[in-house]
């Protein structure tokens, strides 16, 4: 039983990483209806300035703002270069625009700061913790912490300010949005930008785990899967998908891949999602589109 | 396998058809007839249901209640391919054309359920599917000098004037022979020319092709002018059955349309 | 019974029903004339090996694509998955069936991919669009591992790779470069003439119509739900056997990680630079993917005195090809065929600029 229950607190804990990194695709879907997958070369490109800052000498907290400012000023560019053009066109259009962007930022970002495996250190130890019986990896509850304060902060951010209720519009009904003043383009930039600081911390949390690496594009990945049976529109649902997708991989992979060979992580969540696709296509908190002819 | 219909009796009958979306009654206990050969308009204000009650009829959507009987045929619901195959033809209100393609090629779409050469037939190149294919073009040739779209034939129809567009879309549908032509607002968004032509079209389909034409529109004067007979729709009850001249007199009509006659 | 209203256009097939008897393609027959027998002749072995092979086979497999992609509508990024499905059962064909001709193993790896296609093409009666993009990404990564995971099917070699089997046609071997290109040329003129018969076909336009607006292909009477799984079949099929040419003809050796995600995004790449729902689009984009990488090399050794690493010729490369995706996708969505035939047209006309 402890087993069972430590498989699935280190799934759920995972999880929210999964989640943190949903976060970041939810938070431009909501705006721009755009699924960015260049949002794993953010990730990575944020890991990368952050690790090359430290490396440079600087303090944590100098390193830290200077990577915001750098993503920050990546967002709006992105918005104007990417977005803007691209304004009216399909969603897979869309798509494959912000793949073809994941090639360039991940480009620059080994161009400019080199391909070799970095070690990021966020000060946090993994310590082995232990509840009860249970054992928990302290680096796991800090990376969930952090994820929930993230998540109060956006919530709080866009449920209750001005520019919240402008991205709720600009998501439901651009051109209404349009028509009632609400600045297209500034909601987008900040939308980006939040991405981009999500992303950040994503990033930072997710190279301290398993290095500062090329792979980590690939994390983003992963998100689509929570995505689909969490909603693509819903922060909430990213928060619950995640953790779905976290518990679900870890639990698979111990329960069901000893006995077919092992390593089914890469694909195990998929499948669910594809399942999930199946019963709900719009996911536990999305919305159905009725087509009409 | 059908039984013998006559002239005397209507094509299409509804009967009894109701429809809601979330408790909303969009048609409510909706009965009329149409007679074959004849243009029936349906008119009434927005949202009295009339889009909803074309889906029924070439099954979109299917009724609450009530049932239609096409050709001597009952019907509780009817499947989209099952009503193609029976022969009714659909326009629709948004132009439900394929953008990228050419009008040529919308127009031999509408021919997709008429293929009898298989994939590896096609694959390959083989005489029974190219001599299919060119019977399919010499129909869709004539649709084009029928409705007059020669010009544009390898134009994409995503590119033509609004128009333009009703024409191809009015043309897929009648390609395949339907016997009931059901055009959703096939005049909408037009100018008085444009609306004067479409007419000649609709009223050449009907009367060069023998095809019976169930129309909505809002134009009253095209409808008075088009239509033998019209049914008047408001809330989702019919208010109004009977031909043109009566229907103008009803009072119920009227008040239905109370300042609102475009 | 038809009249002439207009000049006729190049293409035949948009012409007056009259002269729908074909043409002969000129132009194109000179080309097939060449590669079948100039070229052989000709061509050394670094352009056979380097260039031509891989291209034939990335044109292949593009057209693969595009049938799914670019005709049908249906986004995949699995590409690659089913070109692994194409070679590891041509391999076991060629190796567990004895005295199997090598042409029947190709088109039983076809037929093997197009079977695994037309199973994760199910979903798609249910799932759309960008959901479905999901399934084929599903499908990516559960062939990688089965293809790694199983040992079954690399005859449990330690490296987990497959090698070519003897390559021989009627007792011709093969395996010389000039012998892979002329098997490789066959192979994909061959399966390109077929998918101009399909896309000018009634199938073709069935995907089209899916494509451009699929709940109205229903209510006109297109069986949707078959056609798109028909679509995947035949599109795994065209990327099977592109898989088998890739692993065999070019590489010589291969393994799943040959057929990789990166892989799967290369060939989607191809058919957005060349043109989606185009079948010459496949063969311009193959050619740029292609020759870009080497013309940057040439670049980077001979312009730039040789002082840029190939590492960062890499990056560079990527930078490029992402800024070109985006560019495509804004200025020309169409690809590079259309801006080629825009540039065509321009040419025609240019004594009259108006």
């Amino acid at each position: 039983m402890t087993f069972f229950l430590e498989t699935l607190i280190g799934g759920l804990l995972a999880g929210t990483m999964y989640s943190l990194v949903a976060i970041g695709f939810v938070l431009i879907y909501k705006a721009s209806g755009v699924f960015n997958f260049a949002q794993g070369a953010m990730l990575l490109f944020a890991a990368l300035t952050f690790v090359s800052l430290q490396e440079q000498g600087l303090p944590f907290a100098l390193a830290l703002l200077l990577t915001v400012a750098v993503m920050a000023l990546g967002a709006i560019a992105i918005e104007r270069a990417v977005l803007r053009p691209l304004v009216n066109r399909s969603q897979i259009t869309l798509f494959m625009a912000t793949l073809g962007l994941s090639f360039v930022i991940e480009g620059l970002a080994q161009g400019l700061m080199g391909a070799q495996v970095r070690a990021l250190d966020l000060g946090i130890d993994d310590v082995p913790l232990f509840i009860g019986e249970v054992m928990v990896s302290q680096f796991d509850l800090v990376a969930a912490a952090t994820a929930a304060v993230l998540v109060t902060v956006l919530a709080l951010l866009f449920n209750s300010t001005r520019i919240g209720v402008s991205l709720r519009a600009v998501a439901d009904d651009t051109r209404a949005a349009l028509s009632v003043g609400i600045d297209l383009n500034r909601i987008w930039q900040i939308v980006w930008a939040a991405a981009g600081i999500v992303g950040l911390v994503a990033g930072l949390l997710w190279g301290a785990r398993q290095g500062v690496q090329f792979s980590l594009s690939l994390v983003v990945l992963k998100a689509l899967p929570v995505l689909i049976i969490g909603g693509f529109t819903s922060i909430g649902g990213a928060i619950v998908g995640g953790l779905i997708v976290g518990a679900a991989e870890n639990l698979a992979e111990v329960y069901i891949g000893a006995h077919i060979g092992g390593g089914i992580t890469p694909w195990f969540a998929y499948v669910l999602a594809l399942a999930f696709l199946y019963i709900r296509p719009a996911g536990l908190f999305g919305e159905r589109a009725i087509e009409r002819v | 396998m059908s039984t013998v219909v006559t002239a005397a009796e209507p094509i299409l009958e509804v009967r009894d058809i109701s429809l809601s979306f979330k408790g909303v009654k969009a048609i409510n206990a909706l009965s009329f007839a149409v007679r074959r050969g004849e243009i029936c308009a349906l008119i009434g204000p927005n949202g009295a249901g009339k889009s909803s009650l074309l889906n029924i009829l070439n099954g979109v959507y299917r009724p609450d209640s009530g049932e239609l009987v096409f050709e001597a045929e009952h019907f509780r619901r009817i499947q989209p391919l099952e009503a193609a195959r029976r022969g009714i033809g659909r326009t629709f209100q948004n132009n439900a054309l394929f953008k990228k393609m050419s009008v040529l090629d919308n127009l031999l779409t509408g021919l997709s359920r008429h293929t009898r050469s298989g994939f590896l037939a096609q694959a390959l190149g083989l005489p029974g599917a190219r001599r299919e294919a060119r019977a399919f073009r010499e129909q869709a040739e004539g649709v084009l000098e029928f409705l007059e779209l020669q010009p544009w034939r390898d134009v994409a129809v995503g590119s033509l004037a609004y128009g333009l567009q009703k024409r191809v879309e009015l043309g897929r549908a009648l390609i395949a022979g339907p016997r009931l032509l059901l055009l959703d607002e096939p005049m909408a968004g037009m100018n008085a020319e444009e609306k004067q032509e479409m007419s000649r079209f609709v009223a050449d389909v009907n009367r060069d092709l023998g095809t019976t034409v169930v129309l909505i529109e809002h134009d009253i004067q095209v409808v008075m002018g088009l239509s033998g007979h019209v049914v008047v729709l408001d809330y989702g009850r019919k208010v109004g059955d009977g031909t043109p001249a009566e229907v103008q007199a009803n009072p119920e009509v009227i008040a239905a349309y109370l300042g609102t006659v475009h | 019974m038809t009249t002439l209203s207009h000049s006729l256009p190049a293409a035949h097939d948009s012409a007056p029903v009259e002269l729908l008897r074909r043409r002969l393609p000129w132009a194109l027959l000179a080309l097939l004339a060449v590669a079948f027998g100039l070229v052989p002749w000709l061509g050394n072995d670094y352009w056979l090996n380097a260039i031509l092979i891989p291209f034939l086979v990335l044109s292949l497999a593009g057209l693969g694509l595009n049938l799914l992609t670019g005709y049908t509508g249906q986004t995949s990024v699995g590409a690659a998955g089913f070109m692994a499905v194409g070679a590891f059962a041509t391999y076991g064909l060629l190796l567990r069936v004895p005295g199997l001709p090598l042409p029947l193993a190709l088109a039983g790896g076809g037929a093997i991919a197009a079977g695994v296609g037309f199973l994760f093409g199910i979903p798609s009666n249910r799932i759309k669009g960008f959901y479905l993009m999901v399934t084929t990404l599903a499908a990516q990564f559960f062939l990688e591992w089965v293809f790694t995971k199983f040992p079954w099917f690399y005859n449990y070699a330690s490296s987990g790779t497959i090698s070519a089997p003897r390559l021989e046609v009627f007792g011709h071997d093969l395996h010389s470069p000039t012998g892979r290109y002329l098997l490789t040329l066959s192979c994909v003129v061959l399966l390109t003439w077929v998918a101009v018969n399909l896309v000018r076909s009634q199938t073709g336009r069935n995907w089209m119509a899916i494509r451009d607006m699929d709940t109205a292909a229903a209510v006109i009477g297109i069986p949707v739900d078959r056609y798109k799984r028909l679509a995947f079949a035949v599109s795994s099929f065209y990327l099977g056997v592109a898989g088998a040419l890739w692993a065999f003809a070019y590489l010589g050796t291969a393994s799943a990680g040959s057929f990789d995600i990166n892989r799967s995004f290369q060939i989607l790449f191809i058919i957005i630079i060349g043109g989606m729902g185009s079948i010459a689009g496949n063969f311009v984009g193959a050619a740029f993917i292609s020759l870009l990488p080497l013309l940057l090399n040439y670049a980077g050794q001979n312009l730039l005195g040789g002082s840029v690493d190939a590492g960062q010729l890499q990056n560079l490369q990527k930078i490029i090809f992402g800024v070109l995706i985006i560019a495509f996708l804004i200025k020309e969505p169409e690809g590079l065929i259309r801006l080629l035939g825009n540039l065509r047209e321009r040419l025609a006309r240019w004594p009259l600029r108006f």
